[in-house]
């Protein structure tokens, strides 16, 4: 083997690593973990959060050292000789390590100086680097005061001051919205085709893998496939359909409910039809009745293939969450809407963060906000929440005014955040006890709704557990039960599936479909594209303004060019965002 | 010079972390509250508003007996620049102002005074608003004293019973705080808690920081080592230290005319070595527990409670119990308030220097190589 390109740059064989857990359990990080990554080529370690992608890429750096097995990096073991590694390597961890007090430019040159970059050089890198990310106007701004992706940014250019061997990402993409994703995937496309430098980052978008030379996926420390994505998503090869929904049955209920025929293995809505991927060995003949047309397999069909093995019995994972049973379904009162908003404006000094927007949500109606980074949807949540004054406008829950009553109306309404916000050192139980008392619960009928919660998010095994230290997807779970103690009419979910792994978002939507159907509100914002199917109507924002607004077919449509007759959600997403803003900025409003 | 020596690269790493770190903390308002608004504010307190000593504490003498020996108990008090006296000859007067808190203590001379004091018996009932203890021990000291004095004045102007070579008078003096002000102790031991603050707390808190952030995890990934890492954050916090110590030991020799009577070298040399002990502890601890809210408790507790109580900078650590004496060795502080009272208020004693001296580089040293050995570019 004297050919240079058949040399891998990177290559790990049975890599194991344990983790001693807070409850003095060990957890297997990384089981028997083998891969390769090769010279010149973009490799993605793929999985949901608590894969193990992290701590692999931390093996690869030096930073951390594998409990068993073999790993080379540039030929060298880095658990022998990290430093070796890290002069040559360039790494950008998931939480970017810029420092925020410093300006682009001062980073920039404390990763050059660190990496002995000349003057000379840096003559000829930075502009290069400027072109590359954009960053050139900004570089006297601190890096605290950019916006999410452009951090991202900045941290790549960070990494790649003087060309590195080999360059690892962390979760590059991770909470950027989906123009910058684009943008952040160009550069990275651009480094290895061009420059050449062999690329591995990990990611929990199972849609970015296609575009990349080698994926490894993982899930639970294991590695479930690992190749070229063309042949991984083979897995799923002639398993894909698309069903449509009957008239009047919006796309999410007839997901709802393939998901619990014996032959469906997964479905999600997509374009109001239901794309479904069967078990193995059950033909393609209709699917509860209803005609299955065939459609090429994706990336995340093959996924769920290898997460779940066909021997696993039916009552897995996806059909948890399918009997969720409201005790007291919000009344139907009568024809308003539950939630208005009309011409609602939020200034910060001079700063419009939401310049008069307008929408209005029925009963049981999924609306999702969708945006890119800064685009205001978490400051319209706020004051939706009444956790913020608005500045002029009109903002209704079930008919009353936000502003003359806010107590009554929050009353009402049921909030899931972003980040896990439950207390992580109380148990299961303690935490739900802590809301039930919070939102005013006593006696019986506290007892009552704490056991509905429990019951419902099936959460009785984990009563006694720590919150923080639940697996992922029950976080979710238990951070929806708390929101739901007291019976909200209204429920706000702020991004709450980032980061869950695929099984888990199933589970959360189905929740919520199920929630929905009863008659629940449901207000949803989310940097997955294809979540934004489950909605009956989206609206999306930037610079604090509604671009479009309508249900996810119309929005889609306006992603049609004469190139790409079928957009996805995501392609009409920056379309819609791409026409508004003008050709000459490059900058979002933080 | 070869552009691209090791050593070159080296230094070119640590002058980047210098820059980084000096940057940071300038436009950290933090680190300008703790370096230089915090040693201010001590500096007014404890120059200003928190003094051991009594000075003009309001008292009533309540004479009763009109005899000139009583006359001359109450002259002793008004002619006392410890004491705003009024005197009076009500007793019920008084206990109404002492009740309404317009004096602090009461002297009653009864009307037997005189009669008495001549069989060696004089007695005067001393009535002293106990809520602040100290000025209480104090007035009933002195009120004692000034008793005794006048007992013994009597017994020496020839009366029958008093021996023969006459009495002899206690009469204190204090030697290197003759004028008996607490500031001359209090001030050159701010500089103890300044340093103590600005040296371990902050120190501890920005690498705590780095931690929490996750900006280390970038920083490790590059050719810096962690001795460059420890450099990068030891040399700018011990130069805020030493601005610290320039601004106290200034304010305790011009604001408050404390002398120093030492050398300033060796004063400025004995400082830096103590801001080194406590840069080094802010390594230590914030290597160990990476976490900026366990780091400030700990920090507290390990350096700045125990440089305030137990360095015999406000507590002299020679009327302690034993155990908090030998509790008090471990302290560092301690070695470095016994060198600072002597440079201030003695002079350069060269058998204190030295021991104390010794000590704390040695402390100095085995913290640096314990940090040294606590920060490692792991995260495992």
């Amino acid at each position: 083997m004297t050919d240079p390109a058949a040399v891998p740059v990177i290559e790990g064989r049975g890599l194991s690593k344990q983790f001693r857990g807070a409850a003095k359990q060990s957890i297997d990080a990384l089981s028997e973990v083998s891969f390769r990554v090769m010279p010149a080529s973009l490799t993605a370690l793929v999985g949901p959060d608590g894969a193990g992608k992290t701590t692999l890429i931390r093996l690869m750096a030096g930073l951390m050292s594998a409990d068993s097995g073999e790993l080379t990096v540039l030929g060298v073991d880095p658990s022998r000789d990290p430093q070796t590694i890290q002069n040559r390597i360039g790494y950008m961890p998931q939480r970017f390590g810029l420092y925020e007090d410093l300006s682009v430019q001062e980073n920039l040159d404390l990763y050059a100086d660190l990496h002995g970059v000349s003057q000379a050089e840096r003559r000829a890198r930075y502009p290069e680097l400027m072109d590359m990310t954009a960053l050139g106007p900004f570089t006297r701004r601190l890096a605290g005061k950019l916006s999410g992706g452009m951090k991202q940014k900045l941290g790549l250019a960070c990494s790649l001051v003087r060309s590195p061997d080999l360059l690892l990402l962390d979760e590059p993409t991770v909470g950027v919205d989906p123009l910058s994703r684009r943008e952040l995937w160009d550069i990275i496309d651009r480094l290895v085709r061009e420059k050449g430098v062999p690329v591995l980052l990990s990611t929990a978008y199972l849609d970015e893998a296609g575009r990349c030379d080698h994926v490894v996926v993982l899930h639970e420390g294991k590695v479930l496939a690992e190749g070229v994505p063309g042949d991984v998503t083979k897995a799923a090869d002639g398993r894909t359909f698309a069903v449509r929904a009957q008239a009047g049955e919006p796309a999410r209920e007839l997901q709802a409910r393939l998901l619990d025929e014996p032959d469906v293995l997964d479905a999600t809505p997509e374009a109001g039809l239901v794309r479904v991927v069967r078990r193995a060995g059950t033909g393609d003949g209709p699917i509860a009745g209803l005609e299955a047309t065939a459609v090429p397999a994706r990336f995340e069909d093959a996924f769920m293939v290898l997460m779940q093995p066909d021997a696993a019995p039916k009552d897995k994972a996806p059909s948890a969450g399918a009997d969720m049973k409201l005790d007291h379904p919000p009344a139907a009162g009568g024809d308003g809407p539950v939630v208005e908003v009309r011409d609602l404006v939020k200034r910060f000094g001079d700063f419009v963060a939401v310049d008069k927007v307008s929408f209005e949500v029925r009963r049981g109606e999924i609306f999702g906000l969708l945006g890119p980074n800064g685009a205001g949807k978490t400051t319209t949540f706020r004051m939706l929440c009444g956790l913020l004054n608005a500045t002029s406008g009109v903002l209704k829950i079930s008919g009353a005014d936000l502003k003359r009553s806010p107590a009554s109306a929050r009353q009402k309404i049921g909030y899931v955040a972003q980040k896990f916000s439950l207390y992580a050192q109380l148990s299961v139980s303690e935490n739900l006890d802590f809301f039930a008392s919070a939102y005013g619960l006593h006696g019986a009928r506290r007892r009552e709704r704490i056991d509905w919660a429990v019951g419902q998010f099936e959460l009785g095994p984990f009563a006694q557990q720590l919150g923080g230290q639940l697996p992922g997807g029950y976080k979710q779970r238990l951070a929806t039960a708390a929101a739901l103690l007291h019976e909200p009419d209204i429920l706000f979910l702020d991004e709450a599936t980032s980061g869950a792994d695929p099984l888990a978002r199933r589970e959360f939507w189905r929740r919520i479909t199920a929630l929905a159907k009863q008659g629940v509100t449901v207000i949803v914002t989310t940097h997955f594209m294809v979540e934004a199917e489950y909605c009956d109507r989206i609206a999306i924002l930037d610079s604090g303004r509604v671009l479009a607004q309508g249900s996810p077919t119309e929005i889609r449509a306006r992603g049609v060019t004469p190139d790409n007759a079928d957009p996805t959600m995501e392609d009409a997403f920056i379309a819609v965002i791409e026409a508004a803003r003008t050709p000459a900025s490059g900058e979002k409003a933080a | 010079m070869d552009e691209s020596s090791p050593l070159m690269a080296k230094a070119r790493r640590v002058g980047a972390l210098i820059r980084k770190e000096s940057r940071q903390m300038v436009r950290d308002p933090s680190s300008f509250a703790i370096g230089v608004v915090l040693p201010l504010m001590l500096i007014l307190l404890f120059g200003y508003a928190l003094s051991l000593d009594v000075k003009h504490v309001p008292i009533a003498v309540v004479l009763e007996d009109t005899s000139s020996q009583g006359a001359e108990i109450a002259a002793s008090f008004q002619l006392s620049s410890y004491f705003e006296t009024q005197v009076t000859r009500s007793m019920a007067l008084a206990q109404g102002k002492m009740l309404s808190g317009e004096i602090d203590g009461i002297v009653r001379v009864p009307s037997d005074f005189a009669r008495r004091a001549v069989q060696g018996d004089g007695q005067v009932q001393l009535l002293v608003n106990g809520i602040d203890g100290n000025t209480a021990r104090i007035v009933e000291g002195y009120a004692e004293a000034a008793v005794a004095q006048s007992g013994a004045r009597l017994s020496a102007e020839g009366q029958d019973n008093a021996s023969v070579g006459g009495q002899a008078s206690v009469e204190n003096q204090l030697w290197f705080n003759s004028a008996n002000d607490s500031r001359y102790f209090l001030v050159p031991g701010l500089v103890v808690l300044i340093i103590t603050l600005i040296g371990a707390f902050m120190t501890s808190m920005v690498v705590a920081r780095e931690w929490e952030r996750g900006t280390f995890e970038a920083l490790f990934v590059t050719p810096v080592r962690t001795d460059e890492i420890l450099l990068g954050k030891t040399v700018p916090y011990f130069l805020l230290g030493v601005g610290g110590m320039f601004l106290t030991i200034g304010a305790a020799r011009f604001m408050f005319n404390v002398p120093i009577r030492g050398s300033l070298s060796i004063l400025i040399g004995v400082s830096m070595v103590y801001l080194l002990v406590s840069v080094a502890t802010g390594l230590l601890i914030s290597s160990s527990l990476k976490n900026q809210f366990l780091c400030s408790q700990v920090t507290m507790l390990v350096t700045f409670l125990p440089a305030l109580m137990l360095s015999g900078f406000i507590y002299d650590l020679r009327s302690v119990p034993l155990g908090i004496l030998l509790a008090s060795y471990l302290v560092p502080a301690r070695y470095y308030v016994s060198l600072l009272q002597t440079l201030f208020l003695a002079g350069d004693v060269w058998s204190v220097i030295w021991p104390n001296l010794l000590i704390l580089t040695g402390v100095a040293l085995a913290l640096l190589a314990l940090a040294r050995r606590a920060t490692r570019k792991r995260l495992d």
